[in-house]
Parts: structure tokens; sequence; C-alpha cells
């Protein structure tokens, strides 16, 4: 595929998720607020177990696996947006399985080293966390969550930026596709490959409109009665199922991460035959 | 409250390299009128327009806005008098959902969330987007993005409209539904434009800019009737007064 029609799938394909945050379903109508204390909390427990840990890690797939259900979230495309981010974890631990050598296990005649335990271990954790940020934003959409960030205690002005950055995101992407159509159309012989001394001008150019962009922007807030502090109406309410929902799956979570729920399991199966 | 809203006085101009953009304009304009402007390319309409609401200072000369000169201390005052609809939506569109765009002037001025929101109900219901309230603006079409512009000033009740092309890069029937709209507002509406057939819709009164200077300013059908004026100033008669090319007539 060439470089303009990459970019502008990866454009629609943003967009997406906001499309995805707008049905109506009982976790979307959960107050953002709970939604992203449980998964903070999810997060943290996945993210704190020791790095060649397996069996404990899978009881927690069952909270993506619960939310896709409770959301009607399409699997196929989060899927594949796991799969698009994923080369930045697998080259963090692509190495692991040369570094450490030493055998843990084997299967037959595998021996199966420590390095290899750890890789695994790391992408299991790459898709829980992930798994659960994007239904998290795909169940609630951006700008709510921003502003449960805020109403949680996160400065005003990190939620704020978070917002105009989430806005113009797109903005720049039309922007950068425009230039890189415009320089493609004309690039031949090139095949619309970017040279390095032309891709130093397409960006310096484009930070020139950016900030051209930005002066309108604030002319138009100021037109507005912008005196420094973004408000928001918004009425949040966390009612009985917004607590059902985070104390519940937090409770679950920490004792999946205190307690052998996957070895308890085992043992009891076991004992049973 | 005096009856003339607009008065610019002999307002000169100089770009911070001492280009002069602006070269002197003295206009005034009375309640309710519908005033377009009209010029070529680089004619100082934008400029013109951003001294309207003080983003830039002129050089020399003064604008007032109802009673009060245009200073720094009544530029927040101004700011809510005169809305200004910006040419590119996307510029004046910075929130992510359409109620909090509309709702963020009528927030700056401190009304309770009960006023701001019917303030932006009452806005959306105007421009005819009630059902977009939610969505993000980026996902709009451009003809739904210039009426949630509309709204998004409209929600600041303000006594003067300024827009900036506002029929630029809409589709025939949504540009004739812009004019509709436009053309039920009662503000005092200031218009820069290339599009003079809307200027015929919608402004009984025609400023043409040439080079930083006021050509001509009068009533739209004697200036559009003037050709050797429209020529001098880069301008063609709109459409319907220039005869039929396949008729003849």
């Amino acid at each position: 595929m060439c470089i303009s029609s990459r970019i502008d799938k990866a454009f629609y394909d943003i967009g997406r998720l906001d499309i995805l945050a707008l049905a109506d379903t009982p976790l979307h109508r959960l107050d953002p607020r709970a939604k992203l204390l449980a998964t903070l909390v999810f997060i943290v427990c996945v993210v704190s177990f020791g790095k060649y840990e397996i069996s404990r890690l899978l009881p927690f797939s069952l909270y993506p696996a619960v939310l896709i259900g409770l959301g009607d979230l399409p699997p196929g495309y989060l899927a594949k947006k796991l799969i698009m981010v994923s080369p930045f974890v697998i080259f963090i631990g692509i190495f692991n399985p040369w570094f450490d050598q030493t055998v843990m296990f084997t299967i037959g005649p595998i021996a199966i080293s420590g390095g290899w335990v750890s890789f695994a271990s790391l992408i299991i954790r790459f898709i829980l966390t992930v798994s659960a940020a994007l239904i998290l934003i795909a169940s609630t959409g951006f700008a709510p969550m921003c502003m449960a960030m805020e109403k949680l205690g996160t400065p005003k002005i990190f939620a704020v930026q978070l917002l105009m950055l989430y806005r113009y995101l797109f903005v720049l992407i039309a922007e950068s596709l425009r230039i890189v159509r415009a320089h493609s159309l004309r690039s031949f012989s090139r095949k619309g490959k970017i040279t390095y001394r032309v891709f130093l001008q397409i960006a310096g150019n484009l930070l020139l409109r950016t900030i051209d962009r930005a002066q309108r922007i604030h002319m138009a807030m100021l037109s507005r009665a912008f005196t420094g502090e973004i408000k928001i109406v918004r009425q949040f309410s966390f009612g009985y199922k917004e607590w059902l929902f985070a104390a519940g799956f937090s409770v679950i979570f920490i004792t999946m991460r205190s307690a052998d729920i996957a070895g308890l399991l085992g043992r009891l199966l076991m004992e049973i035959k | 409250m005096s009856h003339h809203i607009v008065a610019v006085e002999d307002l000169k101009f100089n770009y911070p390299d001492h280009t002069p953009a602006l070269k002197g304009l003295s206009f005034t304009i009375y309640h309710g009128e519908s005033v377009a402007i009209v010029g070529a390319n680089g004619a100082g309409k934008s400029t013109l327009l951003l001294h309207l609401n003080g983003f830039l200072a002129p050089t020399n000369g003064q604008v007032r806005i109802g009673d009060s000169l245009l200073t720094c201390d009544t530029l927040q005052e101004v700011r809510r008098t005169v809305g200004m609809v910006f040419q590119d939506p996307d510029d004046q569109l910075f929130m992510t959902t359409v109620f909090d765009d509309v709702a963020f002037g009528p927030l700056n001025l401190d009304m309770t969330p009960e006023e701001v929101k019917k303030r932006v109900e009452d806005a959306l219901e105007t421009v005819g987007v009630t059902d977009l309230a939610e969505r993000p603006p980026h996902r709009l079409s451009t003809g739904q993005k210039r009426r949630v512009a509309i709204a998004s000033v409209l929600s600041m009740a303000p006594d003067i409209l300024v827009m900036d092309e506002p029929t630029a890069g809409l589709d025939p029937r949504a540009r004739r539904r812009l004019i509709e709209l436009l053309a039920t507002f009662k503000h005092t509406k200031i218009i820069a434009t290339h599009d003079l057939d809307m200027v015929m819709d919608l402004c009984e009164r025609t400023i043409v800019m040439h080079a930083g200077e006021i050509k001509a300013d009068g009533r739209t059908t004697d200036i559009f009737a003037d050709n050797d004026l429209l020529k001098s100033s880069r301008l063609e008669k709109p459409l319907r007064m220039q005869g039929c090319p396949a008729c003849g007539g």
C-alpha cells in the first residue's frame, strides 16, 4: 500500500473508536469514572506480577471479555488495533530469550528458557492492558474520559491539553495527508517515497501551518470570552451501578493478584479427580 | 444605546514590517443593517474584520462598537457584542463535542448550567442541528460544521455578527440553506465575501475595498451596476446580473 492511502486509513480508523463510543449499552451508560477506576486497578494488578508469571495472568482476561460482551464491541477490530501496536512490545521483549537462557522447564525434548517465559509474560500483559485501555475508550469516548480524569483529580491543564490534542489530532492528520498527497502527485519516479531532505521541508511546513492555526484557534477562543480556563458542563452521576462496577471489579482484581486462582482451580480439579 | 452600532474612523494599520494594509478607512454601520465587504484577494477585508473584534490594534484611528470605544478595557464587552464567525470552521470548533463547543462562550460568561443548556439548545435549534449535539466536530461535513460554528457564536447572543466567507466550500444546496438562515437573523451583519450573489440576497449595502482603501460604499444594487468600479476593483458582476451566455438574453 502506498503512503498516502495508509495515512488515509489510519485517519478513518482512529475515528472509529469515537463511533463505537456513541453506542448505548449498559457499559456505555456507566459513569466514565467507574470505568476509569476499574481499568486503573486492572492495569496496576496486571503489571505488578513478577516477570516470569504466566498462569496467574490468564484469569485477568475475564475483564476484557466481559466488557466486550457488555459493551457489544467488535473483538476483531480491537484485535487488529492490538496487532498494530504489537511491534513495539515485541521489539522490547525479543532479546529476552538471548539474554536469559536458564532453563525453566522442559516440554518433551524442548527446553524452555526463562527468556521465552518472560517474553510470553510480557506479551500477555501487553494484550491485557492495551485491550483494557482500548475498551475503555471505545465504550466511553475520549472527551468524557478526559473529563472523568479531571473530576478524579488530574490537574485541569493536563486534561484540557489532552482534549485539545485529541481534537486537533484529526485536523493535523488531515493536514499532513494533504501535504503528502500533494507531494506524491508530483514525485513520479520516486513513487511517493519521501526523501530526508523533502521530509524536513514537509515537517517544517506542517509546523508553520500548525502555528498559524493555533493562532486562529486562540482568536476564536478569545472572541468567545476565553480568559484562560476551559469550562465544561457535564453531569456525572456515580450511582449504585457505578459503585458495583468499580468496587466489584477492583475486589476481583486484587483477589486474583493476591491469590493464585488458576492454581487453586487446578488443585481443586486434581482433588476431585 | 445609540443608533449607530459600528463606527470606524480613519482606521490605518501597518504590518510589523511597515507594509500598510489599511490606509485610513472610515464608515459607520447602523443598527440592524446588513453590510457586505467585497474586494479582491489581499484587499484588506480580513485585516479589517480582525480590527472589529480587537485582535489587531489600529496603527491610527479608532473603532467604536455601540457606545464604547474599542480599547483594552472594553475588549471583553466588545467581544461579547461582536460575534465572529471564522472562515475555517475547524479553527472555530475546538472542543471535542458540538455541545461543549456551543457551550464554550456562555460558560465563559459565567452563566448557570441550566442557562447554558438552554442557550446551547436554542442556538442549535436555530441553525437546525439539534441532533448533532453529542457528535465530535471533526466528523461533521463542512456544511454542518459551518452551522455549528454559527451556533457557537449565536449562543452568546451577540448584537453584531461578523462573518468571513460564510458560503466558502459549501455545496449549492447547503449554500442556499445558509443564506436563508442568515436572512432570518435580526442581527447587524457584516459579511466579507467573494460570493456576490449571496450579497444580493442578504446585504442592502456594500463596501468595496481595494488595496487597503474603501473604493465605494453604497447600495448594493448601485454598486453592482457600476461596471468601471467593479473592473478596477478586480470584481465581476454577480452571475444573475450578467447576460445569459446560452440564450444571449
